[in-house]
C-alpha cells in the first residue's frame, strides 16, 4: 500500500519504507470471470425459457394446423377432438373462458378496488396491519381448494340447495364467482400500491380547498393512480384467463357454447387439464391439439399483457 | 434574500409592499382571532397559549426560528391539523366571531373559506383549467361560466397572460413559480375570505419569489393574508403586522414548545422591538 | 363583519354557513361511499372465513392419522394421503434445489453486474416480467414438450414435475431477489469497492449476505406457491393412481393438490370429505411456510 506524502515536510521520513513503485496494471482474475459468466448464463435462461415456450407450443401446433385448417379452429363452433367424428372448433372453449373471466371481473373489480381504496385512504395504521394480512391469506389459498369450495359449497349448497337455482352439478357461474374472489388480492394490492404512491401533498391541496375525503379520493387520488389501477385490473384479467383448477373442478367438462352462466362449460385451460389426463401418444393429433389450444391461450395472455403495457404508458404520458 | 433581487425585479416599480403605517389602524380589525390557543400532537404541546388578531385586508406574518410552531399554528387556522392523527387544538379560533372548533362547525366549509397555499407547490395532475375548476366543482359552487371564473382566478394570480393559450395542458409543464401562482389561483377560485401561506416562496428562486410578493400586495385588497416565513426580510417587505415566535425548551423532555413573543405593526417590530428576544432575532444574534 | 370579496357578474356562490351543523365528511353520499368500502372488505373477508369453515366442517370426519399414513384406495374409509404428502415434499425439495440458485444467480447478474442500459439486459428484464404472467399450465406444456423431445416416455416423474414448477417460480424468485438486493444501500457496495475489492467479492461478501433475509422470504413464498400448484403437473400426467412412496427423482409421484383434485372429482361423499381434510392439511402447511417467511423477514431483515 502506498502512503501519500503530506504537503510540506520531507518527502520520506527515515523510519518509513519508501513507497513501492505504482503499478496500476490489473491482475487478471479468471475466477471472477467464470463466476460472472455463470451469472450471465443464469439470466439468459429466462430468455431460453420464453423461446422454449414458443418453440414447444409452435412445433406441435404446426402439426395440428397441417390437419385442421386455422379457420375451422378459430371459428368452428363444435369442439369434439376425441370423437370419432372429430371437430376442432375452439369457439365453445372461448365462450366458457370469456364467461368465467367476465364473471370473475364483476366480482373482483368492485371488491378489489373497494378494499384498495379503504386501505389506502381511510384505514388507520392499526386497521391496515390487520387487513393486509387477510388479503395475503386470500392470495395464498391454493386454487384447488378454491375449486373444491366452488363445487361443494357455492354450486352445491348455495346455488342448488339454498337458492334453488336451475343449475346442474357444475356451472360457469360458480367457477367465475370464486375465481373473482381469488383475484381480489391481486387487484387490491397493486391498486393500493398505486394509490399510496400518490403524494400526500396532493391530498392536502385538495383538502385545503374544501373537498371532503370522498371527493379527494375519487377526484384526485384515483385519477392520479389510474395507470397503476388499470395495470392491476389487466393483470387480474390475465390471471382469470389462465386459471385452471377452479374451472377444471367446478365449471364442467362439456365443451359447449355457453349462453347462460348457470350452465356448465369447458374453458381452454379446462380442456388442456382434462385432455392431459388421458393417454395421448406423442405426435398424434390428440397430442397436438393440446398444444394448439395452449398456443392460443399463450397468445391471448401475451396480447392482454401487451395491451396493459400500452395503456399504462398512455396514461403516464398524459400527466 | 440579498439585495440583488432588487435589481432583478420585473419592470414593476419597487413596491412598497406594505401599506404606509399611517393607514394602518393601531389595533387590527380582526376577522380571524386566536384566543389562548394550545396545539398538541398527542401529549406533546407544539404551541402554547397564543393570542393573536389577524386584521381584515392586512398581511400578517408569523416569523421566528424553525421549530417554534408557526406552521402548526397556521394549520390550526383552517383545521388542516384535523387531518393529523393525534392533533388537538385547545382554546378558541374565532372566524367572524364564531369559534371554528365549535361543535356545529363543518370543517370542510372552514377550509373553503380559509384557503391555504403550501410550501412546495402541489398542483394536481390535471390540466391548468381543471386545477382551477376543481375547487368550485367539489364545493358545489353554482357557476354561470366556469371559463370566466378560471380566467378571473388566473388573472388575479398574475398568471393569466402566461397560460391563457395552454389551459388544457398539464399543470406540470409550468415552472415552479408558475405552479405556485397556479396554487394561489386555485385557492382564489373558491372565493375564500382568508388565504394562509406556509412559506410559499421557500421552494422558489428569487425572481419567482419577487413576483409572489408583488402578488400578495395586490391580493390584500380582496383577502386577508397570513404568511409564515422564516425569512425576516420577506416579512419586512410584505407584512403589515408581524408576530414573532420562539421556542421554549422543556427542561425534562427537551421538547420545544412554540410561544408568541411579540406582535405588532411590522415597523414597530423591526425598529422598536419591545422584547429582548425579538431584538436578538431581528439583529441576527440567533435563529 | 364581511370581507369585501370581488364578485363576477352572474356567479352565485351558495353561502353555506360555517356553523351549518352538518359535517362535510358526513354528507349522505360520503357515508354511502364509506359503507360500500366496508362492504367490499366484509364480503372478501366473509368468503375467506366461509371457505375455511367449509373445509373444516366437511373434512372433520377424516382428520385422523390415516390421512398421513395410508395410501389412496378405492374406498374412502381406507384411503389416506401419504404418498401425496411425501410426493409434495420430494417435488418441492427438488424444485428448491433447482430454482433457487438459478434465480439468485440470474438476479445477481441483472442487478449487480449487468449494464442496465444494454438492450439485451433490458429485454431480459421485460422478459422476466412477461414470464411471471404466463398461465401456470403453459409451463406444464413446456415441460411436456421438452421431455417428449428428450424421448422420455413416462413423464410422471419427480424431476419432470420439479422442472415445470422450477420454471414457473423462477421469475418470482428473480424479482424477489432483485428487490432484496436493491434494498441494500449503495454506500455498502461503494465502501467495499473503495477498499480495492472486486465486484464479485463485494457482492459475495457484502451485498448478498445483507440481502439473504429478503431472498429467503421471497424464496419461501415462491415455494409455497409451488406447493399449491396442480395444473402444470396435471399436464405431465400426474393424475395416476399412486400407491407407493416416491423413492427417487425418477419415481412416480403425486402431490397434495393433485390428490385433492382427484378426490374432489370422485362421486362418493367420503372422498369429498377426504378432499376437504387434505385441503385443511395443505392450508396448514402453507400457513406454516408463510409464517416462517414472515418470521425470517421480521427477525433478520436489516433496517437501513
Amino acid at each position: 500500500m502506498t502512503t501519500v506524502a503530506s504537503t510540506g515536510g520531507p518527502a520520506t521520513t527515515p523510519d518509513r519504507p519508501s513507497p513501492s513503485p505504482t503499478n496500476f496494471v490489473g491482475r487478471s482474475r479468471p475466477g471472477e470471470f467464470a463466476i460472472r459468466l455463470f451469472l450471465r448464463i443464469a439470466a439468459a435462461i429466462t430468455v431460453i425459457t420464453t423461446v422454449g415456450i414458443l418453440i414447444a407450443l409452435a412445433i406441435p401446433s404446426i402439426g395440428f394446423f397441417a390437419e385442421v385448417p386455422v379457420f375451422e379452429f378459430l371459428f368452428g363452433t363444435r369442439w369434439a377432438p376425441r370423437f370419432a367424428d372429430a371437430s376442432f372448433g375452439v369457439v365453445p372453449l372461448i365462450t366458457a373462458t370469456a364467461w368465467t373471466t367476465f364473471l370473475a371481473l364483476i366480482v373482483a373489480v368492485p371488491l378489489g378496488l373497494g378494499a384498495a381504496i379503504f386501505l389506502a385512504e381511510y384505514a388507520r395504521p392499526r386497521a391496515r396491519s390487520l387487513l393486509k394480512p387477510i388479503l395475503e391469506i386470500l392470495a395464498g389459498v391454493p386454487t384447488v381448494v378454491y375449486g373444491y369450495f366452488a363445487l361443494q359449497f357455492v354450486q352445491s349448497t348455495v346455488f342448488r340447495e339454498w337458492l334453488q337455482l336451475p343449475t346442474g352439478a357444475f356451472s360457469v357461474l360458480a367457477a367465475g364467482v370464486v375465481m373473482g374472489v381469488m383475484i381480489v388480492p391481486t387487484i387490491a394490492s397493486i391498486s393500493e400500491d398505486a394509490m399510496s404512491a400518490v403524494p400526500q401533498a396532493m391530498r392536502q391541496g385538495s383538502a385545503a380547498l374544501g373537498a371532503n375525503r370522498m371527493q379527494t379520493t375519487l377526484r384526485v387520488v384515483f385519477p392520479a393512480a389510474l395507470s397503476g389501477i388499470v395495470a392491476a385490473i389487466v393483470l387480474g384479467i390475465s390471471r382469470a384467463v389462465g386459471e385452471t383448477m377452479i374451472v377444471a373442478i367446478a365449471a364442467g367438462n362439456q365443451a359447449r357454447i355457453v349462453t347462460n352462466p348457470l350452465e356448465q362449460g369447458q374453458t381452454m385451460t379446462g380442456f388442456i387439464a382434462n385432455a392431459a389426463l388421458g393417454d395421448s401418444r406423442v405426435g398424434s393429433l390428440e397430442y397436438d391439439t393440446l398444444f394448439a389450444v395452449g398456443l392460443l391461450l399463450f397468445l391471448i395472455t401475451l396480447l392482454i399483457n401487451f395491451i396493459s403495457i400500452r395503456i399504462v404508458r398512455r396514461f403516464r404520458e398524459i400527466y | 434574500m440579498t439585495d440583488t433581487t432588487e435589481d432583478a425585479k420585473t419592470p414593476t416599480m419597487h413596491l412598497q409592499a406594505r401599506v404606509a403605517d399611517s393607514y394602518l389602524p393601531d389595533e387590527p380589525r380582526g376577522i380571524l382571532q386566536v384566543e389562548n390557543v394550545d396545539v398538541y400532537y398527542g401529549s406533546f404541546r407544539a404551541v402554547s397559549d397564543v393570542n393573536l388578531k389577524f386584521g381584515l385586508n392586512e398581511i400578517t406574518a408569523l416569523i421566528g426560528p424553525s421549530g417554534c410552531g408557526k406552521s402548526t399554528l397556521l394549520r390550526s387556522l383552517n383545521r388542516m391539523n384535523d387531518l393529523v392523527d393525534g392533533a388537538r387544538v385547545e382554546g378558541k379560533v374565532l372566524f367572524q366571531g364564531e369559534d371554528m372548533y365549535g361543535p356545529k362547525v363543518d370543517p370542510i366549509e372552514v377550509r373553503r373559506r380559509i384557503g391555504m397555499v403550501f410550501q412546495k407547490p402541489n398542483p394536481f395532475p390535471k390540466s391548468i383549467y381543471d386545477n382551477i375548476a376543481y375547487g368550485p366543482r367539489v364545493t358545489g359552487m353554482r357557476v354561470d361560466s366556469m371559463d370566466d371564473l378560471v380566467e378571473e382566478a388566473l388573472t388575479k394570480a398574475a398568471l393569466w397572460g402566461e397560460v391563457k393559450d395552454k389551459l388544457k395542458q398539464s399543470a406540470y409543464g409550468l415552472s415552479g413559480g408558475q405552479q405556485q401562482r397556479l396554487c394561489i389561483a386555485r385557492t382564489i377560485a373558491v372565493k375564500p375570505d382568508v388565504i394562509l401561506m406556509d412559506e410559499p416562496c421557500s421552494a422558489l428562486d428569487p425572481i419567482a419569489t419577487t413576483r409572489i410578493e408583488d402578488l400578495m400586495h395586490d391580493l390584500r385588497q380582496d383577502y386577508t393574508i397570513v404568511i409564515v416565513t422564516h425569512n425576516m426580510q420577506q416579512a419586512a417587505r410584505v407584512a403589515d403586522r408581524t408576530a414573532f415566535f420562539t421556542a421554549l425548551a422543556d427542561e425534562g423532555t427537551g421538547d420545544r414548545t412554540g410561544v408568541l413573543v411579540e406582535f405588532g405593526k411590522t415597523t414597530q417590530i423591526f425598529e422598536h422591538p419591545v422584547d429582548q428576544r425579538t431584538e436578538d432575532y431581528i439583529s441576527g444574534r440567533f435563529g | 363583519m364581511r370581507t369585501i370579496g370581488s364578485t363576477i357578474a352572474g356567479t352565485i356562490r351558495p353561502e353555506r354557513p360555517i356553523t351549518s351543523g352538518t359535517n362535510g365528511e358526513r354528507r349522505p353520499l360520503s357515508l354511502l361511499f364509506l359503507m360500500l368500502l366496508w362492504l367490499s372488505l366484509l364480503i372478501a373477508f366473509g368468503v375467506l372465513v366461509t371457505l375455511i369453515i367449509t373445509i373444516i366442517i366437511d373434512g372433520q370426519g377424516q382428520f385422523s392419522w390415516r390421512l398421513f399414513t395410508e395410501y389412496p384406495a378405492s374406498s374412502p374409509d381406507r384411503a389416506g394421503a401419504r404418498p401425496a404428502i411425501l410426493g409434495s415434499a420430494w417435488v418441492i425439495g427438488t424444485t428448491a434445489v433447482m430454482t433457487i440458485p438459478l434465480g439468485v444467480a440470474a438476479a445477481l447478474h441483472l442487478e449487480e453486474f449487468a449494464d442496465k442500459r444494454n438492450w439485451f439486459n433490458r429485454m431480459i428484464e421485460l422478459n422476466v416480467q412477461n414470464l411471471a404472467a404466463v398461465p401456470s399450465i403453459v409451463y406444464g406444456l413446456l415441460a411436456l414438450a421438452f421431455l417428449s423431445m428428450l424421448g422420455v416416455r413416462d413423464k410422471n416423474i419427480v424431476i419432470a414435475g420439479a422442472l415445470a414448477l422450477s420454471l414457473l417460480i423462477l421469475p418470482v424468485i428473480i424479482i424477489a431477489t432483485r428487490e432484496a438486493l436493491r434494498a441494500v444501500p449503495q454506500e455498502i457496495r461503494q465502501g467495499s469497492l473503495a477498499l480495492g475489492a472486486t465486484q464479485w467479492q463485494t457482492t459475495w461478501r457484502q451485498t448478498l449476505p445483507s440481502a439473504v433475509p429478503g431472498i429467503a422470504t421471497g424464496a419461501i413464498l415462491a415455494l409455497s406457491r409451488a406447493l399449491g400448484e396442480a395444473a402444470p403437473l396435471l399436464v405431465l400426467g400426474a393424475l395416476v393412481f399412486v400407491s407407493f412412496d416416491p423413492n427417487g427423482l425418477l419415481s412416480s409421484y403425486t402431490t397434495l393438490p393433485i390428490q385433492i383434485f382427484n378426490w374432489t372429482g370422485r362421486p362418493q361423499e367420503g372422498f369429498h370429505q377426504l378432499a376437504a381434510a387434505a385441503s385443511v392439511l395443505l392450508l396448514g402447511l402453507l400457513v406454516l411456510m408463510n409464517g416462517l417467511a414472515i418470521y425470517i423477514r421480521n427477525r433478520f431483515q436489516k433496517r437501513w
